[in-house]
């Protein structure tokens, strides 16, 4: 908004030795006109402001949807600890060349719990990987929550101190993306994944081998 | 009950909130001192209610009562006491209650610390807040009320954003609000100043205190955050250029160039209506940045909650009071006049560059944070703007303005006699570049162009500042706390240019491999294995390095980075050593054993990376310091009518906790 920087430096007051007669400040008698336009520049650039402000609300997208910087780029570079093998790290760099979804999620987290069956149903049906990412959690409250609940998860990953979490930009668990075999994130979604959203959102941009199991 | 308590209180409040501003509004313009009267009234009950509400929510966190949708999913069983309560702000719709809390704080210490004003332009100052207040409140309850219940109560909570269990993210909220929310008391100063038509400048000397200290506040906030996002999240910087970082820095821009062109209408009745319109515009800032966190139209690593529909309310706030505001200055500054007359040379002249440039910097800023959200109203597509703009863009008016600052300092008001002065400029000057000079090359053996200015511009300050204090000090003057806490401010902002200027250029990140007894370079340091070890910890044996660090040929330090191995986890984790020395953060990471006793490890060297959270500190100290300056707090005594505002620095400073 450099041009509403440009319209208030015209409302400050000028030094007196360049402004004497002509356009000393606040004496009005000549040029009252001008004078009163000026103090209304403000009003205007902020009407403009708030114009701009409303379109980017009507194309903001839905209720509960926030965007991600990443759709669309190539998913940020990272590698982390298995939970179950010591000492091994898994990433991207293992990944690469294959569709997998990366579901972020917590022993923690209530919500993961309620997608958990959903994901168990994925795991069973479809054969795309399943990548999770255990996020500042336990590890053995996290293996505890695998083995009463159900383990859908092709690997996961442990995430302690929330490095890798920051770099994806999430926003809260549970929280899925789509990585295509490029490396390029194709979908983000917030919050637990229902049958509906799957079909909708995930499978529908898969080839048709990984959205369902082959065998 | 207790959510439905807090719910009747919230509504209440609003209802108290309204009557305030009616009665703060139309009461003195239609000269009814009754109702002059009520808006104190209403101003109390106001709190009162607010405290109210905020108390109903934060004991649901404390017990446990998961029926309230807002502490479910905010909470769990397992969450600390201390987390319980912070998490009050952990989300959109407690964080605005922590707001309007704030607000209704700000307005209390106001309506207490203004008794000696006249009476009927403190109730059209209250007026504006309960305004404010009343839109906020109403807002909260008809698109995000905190003590919705769930049906059924959820069995347990769903837990606070674990981001967001961090001491330094837990305070830095507040702090920050404080600030936020101060520039509103600014904002209701000058609509006040403009409802009751004042031509002369006495708005602009009770002001100060109050803009000072929410800049004070601003300054703080803004320094946890970065502090906290070094430290907590590792991103490995203070300062990304995100939009929401961008909200808090242009409110703190404009709110630097009010408290200086403050001074200038205060001491000089000159720039009135430019001071009026920088009042205006700092908490509009605050307010457009609220609106572009909550409202997901912009994009950023850490947006809070999207909800066009919110967004859609807050704009429409945003329109009313805002538009009001500015519709107000269109009517009424053309009534002001400033008479007096100063030269090219004099202090008033270096404070309308300091306020020009400032606005440009926050204009800049501005630009760069609307850019994507412009592009995509004209249907240019997807706009990126990141750091490669920043970064010149703010540079290119922020330079000019350090080193007008050191002049600057030297100028007396009215007429500038910047000749008397000429030697001890030359003579800071002169130091300063030698000094820069000296630490680039000497001590940190780079040519970098920009650092030997950066430091050359930050010492410069620092010494221009302590010209005044010494001499004041060698004449046995006296040393008011405003021109202390003026001194002590500028230090600090010398202290965070040199910060940044070498931070910039002299980090260094290097991946090194390292056998026994084998060294490496990195930066001016040398990195030394003296050997590894086994050791074993409470649920852990790990494998300890033992490096030396020197420089020039000395032992700085020792690090012990780590590599641990958990029994129960199977897991493999690095702890990496890391010490502060003189102001540096070295850090050195384990990574992995490359076989032949020789081990991978990452080292990384932040020099003087402690006086970038100096400075600010010492910016905030020394706002604190001024705003205590007899000149407000005796005002009160000498002058009985229309006199200074005294801001106590202790009921100021009663919000952060």
């Amino acid at each position: 908004m450099s041009k509403t920087a440009a319209a208030h430096a015209k409302n400050l007051p000028q030094p007196a030795r360049t402004a004497d007669a002509t356009r000393a400040p606040a004496t009005p008698p000549a040029g009252e006109k001008p004078r009163l336009i000026r103090f209304i520049i403000p009003l205007a650039a902020f009407v403009a402001i708030a114009a701009v402000l409303g379109v980017g609300i009507k194309n903001s997208g839905t209720v509960g949807e926030i965007k991600s910087p990443l759709v669309g780029k190539p998913a940020p570079n990272w590698s982390l600890p298995v939970l179950d093998q010591p000492g091994r790290t898994f990433g991207s760099k293992e990944l690469a060349g294959k569709w997998y979804v990366l579901n972020f999620w917590g022993s923690w987290c209530f919500a993961c719990k309620d997608e958990h069956q959903e994901l168990l149903k994925i795991s069973s049906s479809s054969s795309v990987p399943i990548i999770g990412v255990d996020w500042r959690d336990d590890d053995g409250s996290a293996r505890n929550f695998l083995d009463t609940l159900g383990d859908p998860y092709a690997t996961v990953a442990t995430d302690h101190d929330g490095r890798v979490v920051v770099d994806w930009g999430v926003y809260g668990a549970p929280e899925s993306f789509l990585v295509n075999p490029e490396g390029v994130v194709v979908y983000k979604k917030i919050g637990p994944i229902t049958p509906e959203e799957w079909n909708k959102n995930f499978a529908s941009r898969l080839p048709p081998g990984l959205s369902d199991r082959k065998s | 009950m207790r959510p439905e308590l807090g719910h009747f209180a919230l509504i209440l409040a609003m209802l108290l909130a309204g009557l305030q501003a009616f009665f703060g509004i139309v009461g003195p313009a239609l000269k009814r001192d009754r109702w002059v009267s009520a808006t104190m009234s209403a101003a109390a009950g106001q709190l009162v209610m607010v405290a109210t509400a905020v108390g109903c929510l934060v004991m649901s966190f404390v017990d446990f009562d998961f029926s309230v949708r807002y502490v479910a999913e905010n909470s769990n069983s397992a969450l600390p006491l201390f987390y319980r309560i912070t998490a009050l702000w952990g989300a959109h719709e407690g964080s605005l209650l922590l707001w309007i809390l704030l607000l209704a704080g700000w307005t209390a210490v106001v309506a207490i610390a203004t008794q000696r004003l006249p009476r009927r332009f403190v109730a059209r100052v209250l007026g504006v807040l309960g305004f404010l207040s009343f839109g906020f409140l109403l807002f909260t309850l008809i698109t995000s009320n905190p003590f919705l219940r769930l049906e059924p109560p959820a069995p347990d909570g769903i837990d606070l954003n674990p981001l967001l269990q961090d001491p330094g993210l837990a305070t830095h909220p507040p702090v920050l609000y404080t600030g936020y929310v101060g520039l509103a008391v600014a904002f209701a100063f000058a609509c006040a100043a403009m409802l009751e038509g004042k031509t002369d400048s006495s708005w602009a000397r009770w002001t100060r205190p109050w803009a000072t200290a929410a800049w004070a506040f601003l300054t703080c906030g803004i320094t946890l955050g970065s502090w906290w996002s070094y430290y907590t999240l590792g991103w490995g910087g203070f300062w990304a250029w995100d939009p929401v970082e961008n909200a808090s820095f242009m409110p703190w821009l404009v709110g630097t160039a009010l408290i200086h062109s403050l001074a200038v209408t205060d001491k000089r009745g000159l720039f009135k209506s430019w001071t009026l319109l920088l009042s205006l515009l700092g908490f509009s800032l605050s307010l457009v940045g609220t609106f572009l966190v909550r409202s997901g139209v912009t994009v950023s690593v850490h947006s809070f909650a999207a909800d066009p529909t919110r967004g859609t309310a807050i704009l429409i706030f945003l329109v009313i009071a805002i538009g009001a505001a500015l519709a107000l200055y269109a009517w009424r500054a053309p009534t002001l006049k400033s008479n007096a007359g100063f030269e090219l040379t004099a202090r008033e002249s270096f404070l309308l560059f300091n306020n020009i440039l400032l606005v440009i910097a926050a204009a800049t800023v501005f630009g760069g944070t609307m850019a994507p959200l412009i592009a995509e109203a004209l249907g240019q597509g997807a706009l990126s703007v990141g750091p490669p703009y920043f970064r010149p863009t703010f540079l290119l008016p922020i330079l000019p303005l350090l080193a007008l600052v050191s002049i600057g300092i030297h100028a007396g008001w009215k007429r500038g006699h910047l000749g008397d002065h000429a030697r001890a400029i030359l003579a800071t000057l002169a130091l300063a570049v030698a000094l820069a000079l000296a630490v680039v090359l000497g001590v940190f053996a780079g040519r970098h162009i920009l650092a030997v200015v950066g430091l050359a511009l930050g010492g410069w300050i620092i010494l221009s500042s302590l010209v005044d204090p010494i001499d004041r000090l060698r004449r046995h003057l006296s040393l008011p706390r405003s021109i202390l806490g003026m001194s002590i401010a500028h230090i600090g902002l010398g202290v965070a240019v040199i910060a940044i200027s070498i931070l910039e250029p002299f980090t260094v990140e290097r991946d090194i491999a390292l056998g026994n007894g084998q060294s490496a370079q990195v930066g001016a340091y040398d990195f030394k294995l003296i050997g590894t070890s086994n050791v074993e910890g409470p649920n852990y044996s790990a494998i300890r390095a033992e490096v030396t660090v020197s420089r020039n040929g000395r032992t700085v330090t020792t690090l012990f980075p780590e590599s641990r191995q958990f029994w129960v986890r199977k897991q493999t984790e690095s702890k990496a050593g890391m010490k502060n020395v003189h102001g540096t953060d070295l850090k050195l990471a384990l990574g992995d054993d490359l076989g032949a006793g020789r081990w991978s490890m990452r080292a990384q060297i932040r020099p003087m990376i402690t006086l970038l959270w100096l400075g600010p500190l010492l910016m905030a100290l020394g706002g604190f310091c001024a705003l205590s300056d007899r000149r407000y707090r005796t005002a009160r005594a000498t002058e009985p009518i229309p006199a200074g505002v005294a801001a106590p620095p202790g009921a100021a400073k009663e919000h952060a906790a």
